[in-house]
């Protein structure tokens, strides 16, 4: 399918207006020239996720959003601004948020720190008691050592504490990986409610069976492009491609 | 035993710059990760800026000792804004080489200017004098060194350690792209932090003329023994830093008194101790 019909078709599943489009996006590492063009959108109040092998893009797809790839080019409009030139500081100031696939828990930080470390960017942010009923774990954790939380338990933190900031478009990458599926579970639970209180996601997931339980929309990501794109509704037809696309 | 306090107390007072100088170094090497070699020319510098306040602006050492760390402070954030940030993602010994040319640079012009033999600053009038604790005869103005200088020490230690401007450090110590990513100004963070350290050796530097002189090679005279405390606390460890810098002060008066002729190595042969026994240093992390 050719990508400018990707990047159209699967808007029908839209519910809000553009919050994120993305236009022929390229990105390299030092030489390496990662991503090749990529396009496609989000529309305010969606999850869309990207699927995808590993190395085929999709991380470096989130990282340029927030702008920590170093060199990058093409569009990325976020509410109808371009930031494709802006530092990921002031990116995350317009309202993006990210939580990266490792997870980033800082070892030399409790938990509360942790949580209270990214600043509040603007109004809307979530309180800590709602934060709190999202992820009780945390709040009987408050003062262990960051990284001496479970795997699940460091993934609800690294979650809730961009939750905090007031960002309502959150990008999250691999937030399923190497966690037991009952924390898979919760964590799709999280997202689900996430959807609902209004924020609008963006998705990196290779377990697209947790991806299903999510999303509203897919993006195929392949060799550094978009291959192919399509809603929740179409994901039992596509099922066969996707499993070629995906390897599974 | 009157001598055994003597000493103790020059170990303490020299214990206070060890543990200013080492606890600077520790910042800047934690969040820009650069070995600053241009610590003790920056000391000097805060000497020197105190001597020239008063002489030539009648500011006395009170007034000092809050303008001589800001102005050797923003010189330092000078530096980094233009020569040091390029460093990011360098090897260890670029920094290294960077700022031990930058102290080359600044020592050598102050000794055109000023030649090599010490300037005097007086002791303020406040300070001068001494108390007889029965045991000692305790000059106040050391005594008021050790105090200020633990009292400072302390303070950088709370504000690294318990606030939440501190977290920020230390997480962009860990993942500085991430902590940007937060929507923290990073580059910011860091030209301030460097120029903290700095401010903090300028104040070493402003507590030290009246005790020392103001001398070109005050700074690079110190250095040396400040690295190797450093390197025994551990680089990078704010607390490390200021337990080893008064610890060896102490250990260097008290060699003093027992057996004179070690007191000059004492510290080095402790830090080939402890990097055989833990090459991290003692409280520190590794580089």
């Amino acid at each position: 399918m050719p990508e400018t019909a990707m990047a159209e078709a699967p808007a029908k599943a839209a519910t809000g207006g553009n919050i994120l489009q993305v236009r022929n996006l390229e990105a390299w590492y030092g030489e390496s020239h990662i991503l090749h063009g990529i396009n496609f959108e989000v529309n305010a109040g969606e999850v869309v996720t990207l699927l995808g092998r590993n190395g085929a893009g999709k991380t470096t797809t989130l990282k340029s959003i927030m702008g920590i790839i170093g060199k990058r080019a093409g569009s990325i409009k976020f509410n109808n601004q371009d930031i494709i030139r802006a530092t990921s500081d002031k990116i995350a100031r317009m309202g993006i948020a990210f939580c990266p696939e490792e997870r980033g828990i800082f070892s030399s930080l409790d938990v509360r720190e942790n949580l209270l470390l990214p600043p509040v960017v603007r109004p809307g942010g979530l309180p800590l008691e709602q934060i709190f009923d999202l992820f009780p774990n945390l709040k009987e954790r408050l003062n262990s050592q960051g990284t001496k939380l479970s795997g699940g338990e460091q993934q609800m933190l690294a979650i809730a504490r961009i939750l905090r900031t007031g960002a309502s478009f959150l990008m999250l990458d691999e937030p399923t990986e190497g966690l037991a599926p009952v924390i898979i579970q919760q964590i799709g639970h999280t997202i689900a409610r996430l959807k609902k209180e209004g924020f609008t996601i963006l998705l990196v997931e290779q377990n697209f069976r947790f991806a299903s339980t999510v999303a509203d929309r897919y993006y195929v990501v392949e060799h550094g492009k978009i291959i192919d794109g399509f809603s929740n509704a179409e994901l039992a037809a596509n099922m066969d491609k996707l499993h070629t696309y995906l390897g599974v | 035993m009157q001598a055994l306090y003597a000493q103790l107390l020059v170990g303490l007072i020299n214990g206070s710059f060890y543990a200013l100088l080492s606890l600077g170094l520790a910042v800047i090497f934690g969040m820009l990760n650069i070995i600053n070699f241009a610590h003790g020319a920056l000391y000097m510098m805060g000497a020197f800026v105190a001597y020239f306040l008063l002489n030539l602006g009648g500011i006395s050492y009170w007034w000092a000792l809050l303008f001589a760390p800001i102005i050797v402070g923003i010189f330092g954030m000078i530096l980094e804004r233009t020569m040091l940030k390029f460093l990011t993602g360098l090897d260890h010994l670029y920094g290294l080489l960077l700022t031990f040319g930058i102290a080359l640079i600044v020592q050598g012009v102050f000794q055109n200017f000023f030649g090599s033999s010490g300037l005097p600053y007086a002791i303020p009038d406040q300070l001068k004098g001494g108390m007889n604790l029965g045991f000692m005869f305790l000059p106040i103005y050391r005594g008021w060194v050790v105090i200020f200088s633990l009292v400072v020490c302390l303070a950088t230690w709370f504000l690294i350690e318990k606030t939440r401007l501190g977290a920020y450090l230390r997480a962009a110590t860990e993942n500085p792209t991430l902590v940007r990513a937060f929507g923290i100004n990073v580059p910011r963070m860091i030209t301030l932090t460097y120029g903290l350290g700095v401010g903090l050796a300028a104040l070493a530097g402003v507590l030290s003329a009246p005790i020392n002189q103001v001398r070109p090679l005050m700074g690079a005279d110190l250095i040396i023994v400040v690295f190797a405390v450093v390197v025994i606390g551990g680089m990078g460890s704010i607390m490390g830093s200021i337990i080893t810098g008064f610890a060896l002060g102490v250990i260097e008066g008290l060699t003093k008194y027992f057996y004179p002729e070690a007191s000059n190595t004492v510290v080095f042969v402790l830090m080939v101790l402890v990097l055989l026994v833990k090459p991290t240093g003692l409280t520190g992390r590794a580089a």
